[in-house]
């Protein structure tokens, strides 16, 4: 068994992907905010850290959502 | 032939709607059928979907908080069978969205890796789980005044279930006990103190403290409980280390997981702490026969996890990272919140709802959020 295989895969942890260039720039034009106003995550977290991802960068995140079926949440990586 | 017209749809329907489409729409049903079936949905939910300024956490507040009030006090619930003591109930609930560090009854639920073993197998993964002191795997406990030393014999079944090496417990003894040195011949183990002085004083201190010294086992976990539910082993901890369990081979690691937010959070990073936010609020309610809609619990899960570390819903956690000096006053703790604001020299933009009640204006909420947009251009709304 790989060491950390468990954050990839564990239950309670959702996907997690690196959003790319292109797509940060369409999804802040779609909401009309900054990277400042989105919701946080930080860059000590054991899963962005996983990921290698740098301050600044932004999350997506695909919940298994009881109401929504699928439901993504995006995360700026902030310090800390 | 319907499934393309569905995934035309998939940005504007949620996926658990369109799925409920699938499973009941008729297979001889008409394209045309379908489009106004899915333009009739699309309509319905967009009427259903929150109007923007709605304040949806006055309402989750109040939805949470109602039902809240009719919750028992009576902490001390058995999980089922269980003997294991689990805090229920309102305690439960405040310590969950208060952002407690140290809950009251912090536990686990172990999944195995072959959850159908037999009885033994789990008893044996369980012993190697239990936090265990010298005391309880030793026969008996002897002082030789004349060697300086004490001779701790072992009990060879309690070492055996433990599923612990002789020699892994001389080197925890060696490095859990000061100035000894600790060897062994078999089953005895001969602790002998090294420090020169009061040696007798010394001697009975050393032996009184072995007896505590945690030789087997993992951190923090005083009581192992293998469950049977269903055809499978479940073993419930009381007392949480989450990061060692992990470590263990036997454990199914995708599925093990503890009632400790904060630990999850540092184990599993953060979102897995928001699901565990709302699994476990959504548990204390259920047994409490609460019927609370799981969208409040969602917002408040957001809401303490949306600054990338928990935070409670507490006059330290989300009031106190408010920016409004007058709303974070009307919380709790006024006088010391305003004080501390003037000595700052903090200014309050009067944008958001408390300090606009305070001060009777109307508040950004509902009808009162949009602006007037025939205001000359440059000067603000």
């Amino acid at each position: 068994m790989a060491k950390d295989d468990y954050l990839d895969k564990h239950e309670l942890i959702p996907k997690h992907t690196k959003l790319g260039e292109r797509a940060v720039k369409e999804l802040l034009a779609t909401f009309n905010i900054s990277k400042v106003q989105l919701p946080k995550i930080l860059a000590s977290d054991v899963v962005v850290k996983n990921l290698g991802l740098k301050i600044g960068d932004i999350v997506k995140i695909e919940r298994k959502s009881p109401t929504a079926g699928k439901s993504t949440y995006y995360r700026v990586v902030a310090d800390g | 032939m319907s499934e393309e017209l569905i995934k035309e749809y998939i940005d504007v329907i949620p996926n658990s709607l369109l799925d409920q489409v699938r499973k009941h729409l008729p297979a001889k049903a008409k394209k045309a059928e379908v489009k106004k079936i899915l333009e009739l949905l699309r309509e319905e939910f967009d009427n259903m979907q929150i109007e923007a300024g709605e304040c949806v956490g006055l309402v989750a507040a109040e939805s949470i908080g109602e039902p809240g009030t009719q919750m028992t006090l009576n902490t001390k619930h058995f999980g089922g069978v269980a003997e294991l003591q689990v805090t229920l109930g309102l305690p439960r609930l405040i310590e969950i969205f208060d952002g407690r560090q140290n809950i009251s009854t912090p536990m686990m639920e172990i999944y195995l890796k072959n959850p159908k073993c037999s009885v033994e197998e789990v008893t044996k993964i369980a012993g190697k789980i239990k936090e265990t002191p010298l005391s309880e795997l030793a026969k008996s406990f002897e002082v030789n005044i004349a060697d300086a030393t004490i001779e701790v014999e072992l009990d060879k079944e309690a070492v055996a279930q433990a599923g612990i090496r002789v020699a892994t417990i001389v080197k925890r003894l060696q490095t859990g006990l000061k100035n000894v040195n600790v060897k062994n011949k078999e089953d005895i183990i001969f602790i002998k103190v090294t420090k020169e002085g009061d040696e007798l004083n010394k001697l009975y201190a050393v032996k009184e403290t072995s007896k505590g010294v945690f030789v087997s086992g993992i951190k923090g976990v005083t009581q192992v409980l293998p469950v049977k539910i269903g055809e499978e082993y479940v073993i419930k901890t009381a007392g949480s280390n989450l990061k060692s369990v992990l470590k263990m081979d036997e454990i199914d690691t995708y599925k093990t997981r503890t009632n400790d937010i904060f630990e999850t959070c540092k184990v599993l990073g953060l979102e897995a702490a928001r699901q565990l936010i709302i699994d476990e609020a959504l548990n204390v309610l259920e047994t409490q026969g609460l019927d609370i809609n799981i969208r409040h619990i969602m917002l408040a899960a957001d809401t303490m996890t949306v600054a990338g570390e928990i935070r409670g819903i507490t006059r330290y956690g989300i009031v106190g990272q408010k920016s409004s000096v007058l709303a974070r006053a009307s919380f709790e703790t006024p006088i010391k919140h305003i004080i501390a604001a003037a000595e700052r020299g903090e200014i309050d933009k009067l944008n958001s709802v408390i300090e606009n009640v305070m001060i009777n204006q109307p508040v950004p909420i509902g009808t009162g959020l949009p602006g007037l947009r025939t205001k000359e251009q440059g000067k603000g709304t």
